[in-house]
């Protein structure tokens, strides 16, 4: 039996399957890709799917599908289906008022439910991970979008069951993502960090600010566009396209659906080239009006023509910081995420935005980065090897409010050292019970107190010199034009939580405090000398109610 | 750098203030630190409770991790001396440095053991350390290797690789029968072709468990094969004829040596099943329980013999006290006559003497007459009048007794019973 993590984005779809050691392959289907189009088309009596379907999208688009996975779960009239299909077959009322395509299938007019869809891309998709596993797959851990409600939850885990695929549990996109990318390396997880995960799909982005704690990830914001994402690159450099072809033949392109769907085609694929290498040629055949199209295009001239999308996105990325009440100075690492991140240009824009600390996650600017477009379905492989050894019971009752919903601190405790310097032990959002523990020293002195802080978060604006940038004690350092003007995140020490002394120390002793917050919120203080038969010396801080 | 602390003295703990107010959020439930979140959560374990189990696990992994030492076995001098021509009959086992593992190991275990041989045998490295030539080992490596990685060989080599399987004690020696044989069976299991192998069991195995074990075993299916004895085939052309002649000879001793070794396994199933003190044991069971058999068999007719005894000594008891009944009637009988018969004695005397003892109402002359008269009376009396009478005359005064006599005289005249002239003095 094999367990896989499958995500099933509105433009493509992948599989993968991870080992227990932590290794993840993502699984090609049989026409060798890795990022499936979710698409399926119908042509006479047969039923293509993926790759092939989306072929079909320049000659038989009325019977092609694409773009189907918001409408899991929604009523026909409550969507908005011009945004997304300016392609493919026409979304129509279904016979229960859920949205359904209307296709043409051995030359009769049917009408095809999502839930049916879907049904039959799951069956594809489970196909393909069976041929490459050469085992059944025995359940799938499948990624949503946050903002997928409750309902289009469970019709979307009934569409695995019906597809014969047993969820085990539905995990967040940008939190799949995020996993992925923090087990790369055996420490990444535990450190305390805050992230931004920004996922730009086909035809929707979606952002998170995720923060982790001692290995804990908790959600703080999410911001979601749609009709923003990889298409509109599409269009702005079909768009451009177009304009060419218009001047040189002195036809329109766009005139017809059959030329928009070419262009649009050949647009993905120099999009794609554009990402890797400086300049793409591009070349249609019978583009309009017979006319074949030869042209060449460098980096900077898309980059150009694509500016209107890519700043959008950018200030996709602000809008979900600022959501978060936050400020770019907060951010540790930026994950970019899906294809649309690939491109070089969306990362600059948005390392742009950060200060030079702050670590941009993407193709261009880090090349030992995990593909963008793979890092959700490899997320959902581990989590799928690890909840594989525990029943369906288990995980339930692991995904009990109970469980899930958890107290965050509201304010990082630390404590101070002898020049007043706050340093944090638990920084804000660490999520309790939690158990902490740092090693100070006691100087010189025999006798030292253990001071518990809350901090408090200040933005420090401070005009230096240039050579004084002492970087050392500066959590974040902002790289504007001006070099004049510094501005850093400080925590200072606020209201002083408890004291603890500890006596008769030898000179540079080495000391642990160690700080537990326990389920029912009791702070528990202790400090001792780091020796054999050192005594604790112990206390309880409350938290207010 | 580490933190220094400000000096400063005070109480050994002081809560100042309580820390602000927490925020609940839902966490992502993935990744392993969620995990033990959530088993923490449900299972109430404390940070050091659970930090413990953690260690515990730990430990468990490390000692999975333990086939590090893969292969580091030290062949010994004699087999590091073995002909390569003769690597047929080397341990090849041994000579991979997984003597320990033998059939048990995997190819990946073969794999890293023949990797770790080759980097301490390579005839490079023999050489560098001044010995010349010194490559036959390093062939026997290579040909173990070669033989363990493909799997019908390898089939081949552990079909004949027993020598070190466990083997039956001479029959006169005393032993224990589970802890011999036990290991026995579960090396010949291996070459069973239906997997699972049921297990030997022990003392407190079941009937059902033990008939099972015997019942696969006698009907052994085993995929040994003895292609790894064959005589090497000539390669030239030159001699056809003696080539197929090893061949044929091959063939018969294969067939020959596979009929032994199933006659041997026959054997051992056979000396086990006698040795067995299960089966004993479900003998002796099965003859108790025949025995009780019987016996419940026979109860019907057991309880009709029981009935009927009790029955004829109900019945006996029954005559027995019917005749005891009867002769103390008999006696009860005898006893009320004779008291009849005094009662009667003394009332005739009462009676008799009534007259007597009044002075015979005053007629003392005619004493005679009144005694002839009652003498008659007492003679025409039944029972019954007697005791009436005897009743009235007793404590009756002479009146009294003569009226009573006088009373019953005209009754019985009356009745015709008593002629008045036979009477003379109560006539008047």
């Amino acid at each position: 039996m094999s367990v896989i993590g499958i995500t099933f984005g509105n433009s493509t779809s992948s599989i993968a399957v991870a080992t227990q050691d932590g290794k993840v392959d993502v699984i090609a289907n049989p026409d060798g890709d890795r990022f499936i189009p979710s698409a399926l088309s119908y042509v006479g009596g047969d039923e293509y799917h993926g790759t092939q379907a989306e072929a079909r999208l320049i000659r038989n688009p009325d019977s092609t599908i694409v773009n189907f996975r918001d409408f899991i779960g929604k009523q026909f009239d409550e969507v908005d289906t011009t945004a997304a299909h300016q392609v493919g077959a026409k979304a129509v009322k279904g016979p229960q008022g859920e949205v359904a395509y209307e296709i043409t299938k051995n030359g009769n007019p049917e009408t095809v439910t999502v839930h049916e869809i879907a049904k039959r891309h799951f069956i594809n998709l489970k196909l393909a991970a069976e041929d490459f596993t050469g085992k059944d797959v025995e359940g799938v851990v499948l990624t949503v979008p946050t903002n997928f409600t409750e309902h289009q939850r469970e019709e979307l885990t009934k569409i695995a069951e019906d597809a014969g695929l047993k969820t085990l549990q539905l995990i967040n996109e940008p939190t799949a993502a995020l996993l992925a990318h923090l087990s790369t390396e055996e420490e990444k997880l535990a450190q305390d960090k805050l992230y931004v995960v920004a996922d730009f799909g086909g035809i929707r982005s979606d952002a998170a600010v995720i923060s982790a704690r001692g290995g804990i990830l908790t959600i703080l914001a999410t911001a979601h566009e749609f009709g923003l994402g990889g298409d509109k690159l599409d269009a702005a450099l079909s768009e451009y396209f177009a304009k060419e072809f218009e001047k040189k033949y002195k036809a329109n392109p766009r005139s017809n659906a059959r030329s928009i769907a070419k262009l649009k085609a050949e647009s993905i694929v120099v999009k794609k080239t554009l990402s890797n290498v400086q300049s793409s040629t591009c070349s249609i055949e019978s583009l309009a009006e017979g006319f074949d199209f030869h042209t060449s295009i460098n980096r900077l001239r898309y980059e150009l023509a694509a500016r209107q999308p890519l700043s959008e996105m950018t200030a996709f990325v602000e809008k979900v910081i600022k959501k978060a009440e936050l400020d770019p100075l907060d951010v540790d690492e930026v994950l970019l995420v899906g294809g649309a991140a690939n491109t070089p240009k969306l990362a600059t824009n948005i390392s742009y935005l950060f200060p030079e600390s702050t670590k941009i996650v993407a193709p261009s600017l880090d090349s030992k980065a995990l593909d963008p477009s793979e890092l959700v379905v490899r997320g959902a492989a581990l989590q799928a090897s690890l909840v594989e050894q525990f029943d369906e019971s288990e995980i339930k009752e692991s995904l009990q409010p109970i469980v899930v919903n958890t107290q965050h601190l509201s304010k990082p405790i630390g404590i101070k050292d002898a020049e007043g310097n706050f340093h944090s032990i638990l920084v804000a959002e660490t999520a309790y019970p939690i158990k902490k523990s740092i090693e100070v020293t006691n100087g010189e002195s025999t006798s030292v107190v253990v001071e518990l802080y809350e901090g408090k978060r200040t933005i420090k604006e401070t005009v230096i010199e240039p050579e004084a940038a002492d970087a050392e004690d500066s959590e974040e350092e902002d790289s504007d034009e001006e070099p004049e003007i510094k501005r850093e995140v400080v925590y200072e020490a606020g209201d002083l939580l408890a004291e603890l002394t500890l006596k008769n120390l030898k000179p540079n002793a080495k000391l642990e405090v160690i700080i537990n917050i326990t389920q029912n919120g009791v702070l528990h203080l202790s400090g001792r000398e780091l020796k054999q038969g050192a005594i604790a010396i112990k206390g309880e801080v409350q938290p207010s109610a | 750098m580490s933190i220094v602390l400000p000096s400063g003295s005070g109480d050994s703990f002081k809560a100042v203030n309580k820390y602000s107010a927490a925020v609940r959020r839902p966490i992502e439930p993935v990744g392993r630190y969620f995990l033990a979140h959530a088993s923490r959560t449900l299972r109430g374990h404390t940070w050091s409770e659970f930090e413990k189990l953690e260690a515990e696990r730990n430990v468990k992994q490390v000692e999975e991790d333990e086939d590090d030492d893969l292969g580091d076995e030290e062949q010994s001098e004699e087999l590091l001396a073995h002909d390569p021509r003769e690597w047929k009959t080397a341990n090849l086992y041994a000579v991979l440095g997984l003597s320990h593992l033998r059939w048990k190991a995997t190819e990946d275990q073969i794999r890293r053991a023949h990797r770790k041989q080759v980097l301490k045998h390579h005839p490079d490295k023999k050489s560098a350390a001044g010995g010349l030539d010194q490559d036959g080992f390093f062939k026997i490596i290579q040909k173990a290797f070669e033989i363990m990685l493909d799997p019908i060989k390898r089939r081949q080599y552990d079909s004949v690789d027993t020598d070190n399987d466990p083997k039956p004690p001479s029959a006169k020696t005393k032993y224990d029968f589970f802890e011999v044989w036990g290991p026995i069976f579960e090396s010949e299991g291996r070459f069973s072709v239906k997997q699972p192998v049921p297990a030997l069991g022990g003392l407190d195995a079941t009937k059902e468990q033990v008939d099972e074990f015997y019942g696969f075993m006698n009907k052994f299916e085993s995929w040994k094969t003895f292609e790894f004895k064959d005589e090497d085939v000539p390669d030239d052309t030159a001699n056809r004829d003696h080539k197929r002649y090893i061949e044929r000879k091959n063939i018969a001793t294969r067939k020959k040596l596979k009929q032994e070794d199933n006659k041997r396994f026959i054997e051992l199933v056979e000396r086990a099943y006698s040795e067995d003190p299960r089966i004993k044991m479900f003998k002796d069971q099965a003859k108790k329980e025949k025995a009780a058999k019987k016996w419940e068999r026979e109860a019907g007719s057991r309880k009709a013999a029981e009935e009927e005894a009790a029955k004829k000594a109900a019945e006996e008891e029954a005559a027995k006290k019917a005749a005891e009944a009867e002769a103390s009637k008999k006696a009860d009988s005898k006893k009320a006559k004779e008291a009849a018969k005094a009662a009667k004695k003394k009332n005739k005397r009462s009676v008799r003497n009534s007259a007597k003892d009044n002075d015979y109402f005053g007629d003392a002359g005619k004493a005679s007459d009144i005694d002839a008269d009652i003498e008659l009376l007492l003679e025409k009396f039944d029972d019954v009048k007697l005791g009436e009478v005897a009743a009235k005359v007793k404590d009756a005064d002479a009146a009294g007794v003569k009226a009573a006599l006088s009373e019953v005289v005209a009754e019985l005249v009356g009745a015709g019973s008593l002629q008045a002239s036979y009477l003379k003095y109560f006539s008047a």
